[in-house]
């Protein structure tokens, strides 16, 4: 077995609102989770369980309480997120960890071409030669996904539902990282483009990525999963 | 490159504090900067933003604490033991500071090009062809058509006025701007144009940011971290999907669930 990649350790969260009386909403109160490379981890367990705030506790823009949750980066050290600085975070999401929202959220004037391109290019990088190789690979992706050439020089603002949401799966799984946390990345999209995001999936996984995915059309999950885990074991007894 | 790669912060700044009689405007703030990050300072009017900027940009001695920067060619210096010979070179050369009002950073009644160019003077820079070659090269970069090189910025809408103030201070390839409320009384099509030209210059020049706002989406949009500022104290920071999405402190839950989906 290989050691995994993403190790969640006795993980708890708790929602404190201090406008509300300090209002405390438990959601889980012991996660303990293993995904090795190859995997595909699919989250199952009714809405409002919490699915999506494991995926964000993963990716560190939902704080734990306790616990931990390590992943191995490029170097092969675990880094725990629930512990790391703002800058190794940042770090780990450039090289390590791919997070496909449910939403786009993209500055107004940009391309969708260059949304897509920009995610290959590292920071501070202005390379003739490497943007126009990115640009290259980024036009592929929007063909497999079936965006009009027509719309690539355009920004994304004005785009379908269906349409923004491939452009978030192209930007957020065209670099080659080691874990991806996909969240209802086919919620919006029509069969043909169902069946190309399984087949990226299933392309990610062979390449070594290790994936935990939320897909609320079971058929998807099921086309995906090499393992299945409801989040109802992660939470307390007495919810 | 990414942000890691570096290994000393660009600007480092230690409980710094500053009071104005009995009023508190900063209490014992402290953050490091990295080469290309983007900080946000957020908060209401009054809780102390603008203060800690002008602190942190040599405009405001604070009465304790300390503020360093990794000058060129010496790793992190005091800024306040620095002469003014010293502060006024680096405000001019590796610093920008964007006012809010381009008015308060621009002279108003010369052209653009020299307002572009004035900085490169300051240096030392005589040659006009030259200096009317990059101030034509800025001009286009922050999409102000050249043939207004001649005209004043009195004669500039606030959209353009703002972006003339970003080249005049860019100009010398700065390793950290300070802004102050720059997109903040533009129209959304001008500030999205704005924020598109803020996201390249941090992408394709490394250039870090120390950026105050009260607007959210922005900070979400621009920042890679944010500090939450209340009555002149840093009440949190971290990542700013972090401090939006999951705010822990009172205040800043208070502040994120104040506006429309930032």
């Amino acid at each position: 077995m290989n050691k995994p990649l993403l190790q969640l350790k006795a993980v708890a969260k708790v929602f404190t609102l201090h406008n509300q009386n300090s209002l405390q909403i438990p959601v889980f109160d012991h996660i303990d989770l293993e995904v090795s490379a190859g995997e595909c981890v699919v989250l199952d367990g009714p809405s409002g369980m919490g699915k999506s705030t494991l995926l964000k506790l993963i990716y560190a823009n939902y704080r734990s309480n306790s616990g931990q949750i390590l992943v191995t980066g490029a170097d092969a050290v675990a880094l725990d997120v629930a512990q790391a600085t703002p800058r190794e975070l940042i770090a780990l999401r450039q090289q390590t960890i791919g997070y496909v929202s449910q939403f786009l959220r993209v500055i107004p004037r940009v391309s969708a071409l260059d949304i897509v391109a920009e995610s290959l290019m590292e920071e501070g990088m202005a390379d003739p030669q490497l943007w126009e190789s990115a640009c290259t690979e980024a036009k592929q992706w929007l063909s497999r996904l079936r965006i009009p050439e027509r719309l690539w020089s355009l920004p994304p603002a004005t785009f379908s539902g269906g349409e923004q949401q491939r452009i978030n799966i192209a930007r957020n799984m065209i670099k080659p990282r080691p874990l991806l946390l996909l969240d209802e990345p086919t919620a919006s999209l029509d069969a043909a483009n169902t069946n190309t995001v399984i087949e990226l999936i299933h392309e990610a996984r062979a390449r070594g990525a290790a994936i935990v995915g939320i897909f609320h059309d079971v058929h998807v999950g099921q086309a995906v999963a090499t393992r299945h885990v409801s989040v109802t074991n992660f939470r307390g007894v007495a919810q | 490159m990414s942000p890691r790669s570096f290994s000393t912060p660009l600007l480092r700044v230690h409980g710094i504090s500053k009071n104005y009689g009995h009023h508190v405007a900063l209490r014992s703030a402290s953050f490091d900067l990295w080469p290309g990050e983007v900080l946000a300072i957020v908060g209401e009017s009054g809780s102390g933003k603008t203060t800690l900027l002008n602190t942190i940009a040599a405009r405001n001695r604070p009465d304790q604490g300390r503020v360093e920067f990794a000058v060129r060619d010496g790793g992190l210096q005091d800024i306040y033991a620095m002469s003014q010979a010293q502060q006024r070179l680096l405000a001019r050369t590796d610093w920008g500071f964007v006012h809010q009002n381009p008015a308060d950073g621009l002279r108003m009644d010369v052209s653009a090009g020299a307002n572009v160019g004035e900085r490169l003077m300051g240096l030392g820079h005589r040659h006009y062809g030259k200096l009317r070659a990059i101030a034509t090269d800025w001009l286009e970069r922050v999409e102000i058509d050249a043939n207004r090189i001649d005209d004043t910025p009195q004669m500039f809408s606030g959209g353009m006025r703002q972006r003339l103030q970003i080249a005049r201070n860019l100009v010398t390839q700065p390793r950290l701007v300070f802004m102050d409320e720059p997109t903040s009384g533009l129209d959304v099509s001008v500030q999205a144009r704005l924020l598109d030209l803020l996201r390249q210059l941090n992408r394709n020049m490394q250039l870090a940011v120390v950026i105050v706002t009260h607007d959210l989406a922005v900070a979400r949009l621009l920042a890679h971290r944010m500090v939450v500022m209340h009555r002149g104290a840093v009440v949190e920071s971290g990542l700013t999907d972090q401090l939006l999405d999951d705010p822990q402190h009172p205040y800043t839950q208070l502040l994120v669930s104040s506006v429309l989906q930032p």
